[in-house]
């Protein structure tokens, strides 16, 4: 019975994200991009001048309300927990490689759901590379991969990483003119600040009670055949979905879709890699988020990881390109990041086995 | 009894770890973990499993008591 109502709050939870994501490409974000963790976490870096990439640069007030939603709300549940130490550096590196799948394929694992839910194919194939690599880093985990124990830390070392998204925020209302804005381009489309704040405040706050993680139902099906968490996916799928089909926004095809390419080998080997560091990180992009609102330091470091990634993605000319493809320095880098997620975890196998 | 001290472990560990030390079947079995998460993962999978659950919490440690039904 616990069991069914769980599956039922993940549902409506992610019946309430889908809806959020609906709701805000159509108050201003780019179409099939309502909500995207990959893509907001890169236009943070733009809008931070990290990368100069004129088009993707907005700080997005969606990220810095997801993880406050998600302080806030572990706050007032007791379950605000100052934690860190588990191979942060390690953890760091594989935040990195996750952002470098994820803008080969144009999206995190929550923009492959949207994706799919507006027709678009591409996300489908970027759907089975996800779960390849899932399905690889299961392979691991049950062969004893582990990054190991995380330990107590301070309240400061908790509450740091809540507090810069409050000072990004603080920055963005208060003193605009730091930062870069995208005149054109995905950058440049975005709902307003206080609807994508209190957006970001709810979603944060309904996946920390949840615990919802895009890779993490695929991941828990597969390891203990358990499909709870699956349920938070099927349920924001469902609702883009349906949202789609009654506004007429359903468009089913490969081409001419929105920030998309149809580069399927990379789009493939893209969200594999993202999978499977997600699967070695224990959570998605989004999860890891929520993590780091709930005191979780090494989270914390995996999100600063990201940012490096999203970074390095176009200054070095890695990210795929909307209606082409994804460039050779890209694939090089994304099948370097599969290398380093299999020699990362056959050293930790074999560490476990000593 | 198998104890499974699942402490610093964030998920899916110590569904994992409760997973090989269900694998024998044993008629009890106690984990220890110290995270929510944790916690509702760890009693889900036992549950699922045929394991009667009792938690109790002690000093910022929650042990879970399984029983097998």
């Amino acid at each position: 019975m616990e069991k069914r109502n769980e599956k039922i709050r993940l549902a409506a939870a992610g019946a309430a994200i889908g809806l959020c994501a609906f709701a805000l490409a159509l108050l201003g974000n780019p179409a099939n991009m309502g909500f995207c963790i990959a893509c907001f976490v890169r236009d943070i870096a733009g809008s931070l001048r990290m990368h100069q990439a004129s088009a993707v640069q907005y700080m997005r007030p969606e990220i810095i309300g997801l993880v406050l939603g998600a302080f806030i709300i572990s706050l007032i549940r007791g379950e605000f927990k100052p934690r860190g130490g588990s191979s942060p550096m390690l953890r760091l590196i594989l935040g990195f490689f996750v952002m470098i799948g994820a803008l080969a394929f144009l999206g995190c694992p929550l923009r492959m759901v949207i994706r799919l839910a507006g027709g678009d194919l591409n996300a489908l194939v970027g759907l089975a590379g996800f779960i390849a690599g899932i399905a690889t880093g299961v392979l691991f985990l049950n062969k004893g991969y582990s990054l190991g124990k995380y330990y107590s830390q301070s309240s400061a070392e908790g509450v740091a990483m809540p507090a810069v998204q409050i000072v990004l925020l603080v920055i963005l209302i208060a003193f605009p003119s730091l930062l870069a804005f995208s005149g054109k381009g995905p950058g440049s489309m975005h709902a307003a600040i206080a609807v994508s704040l209190a957006a970001g405040l709810a979603v944060g706050a309904a996946a920390q009670r949840t615990r919802m993680c895009m890779a993490g139902g695929i991941r828990d099906a597969m390891l203990f055949g358990d499909w709870t968490l699956f349920y938070g996916t099927a349920g924001i799928f469902l609702t883009i979905l349906i949202a789609n089909l009654i506004s007429g926004k359903v468009s089913l095809g490969f081409s001419g879709q929105p920030v998309a390419h149809s580069d399927h080998i990379w789009n493939f080997l893209g969200m594999m890699l993202t999978g499977l560091a997600s699967v070695m990180l224990g959570g998605c992009p989004m999860r890891q988020l929520i993590l780091a609102g709930e005191g979780n330091t090494d989270s914390a470091l995996t999100v600063v990881g990201m940012l490096l990634g999203a970074s390095a993605a176009h200054n070095f000319n890695l990210a795929g390109i909307a209606g082409k493809g994804v460039p050779s320095a890209g694939r090089i880098a994304v099948l370097a990041g599969l290398a380093f997620c299999i020699a990362l975890a056959l050293v930790k196998i074999k560490e476990a086995r000593r | 009894m198998i104890i499974v001290d699942a402490k610093g472990l964030s998920c899916p560990q110590p569904v994992i770890e409760t997973k090989k030390a269900l694998s024998s079947r044993p008629e009890e079995a106690a984990v220890i973990v110290d995270n929510i998460a944790a916690r509702e993962n760890v009693s889900r999978y036992a549950n699922a499993m045929g394991y009667d659950i009792d938690v109790s919490f002690d000093n910022g440690q929650t042990r879970i008591l399984l029983k097998r039904r």
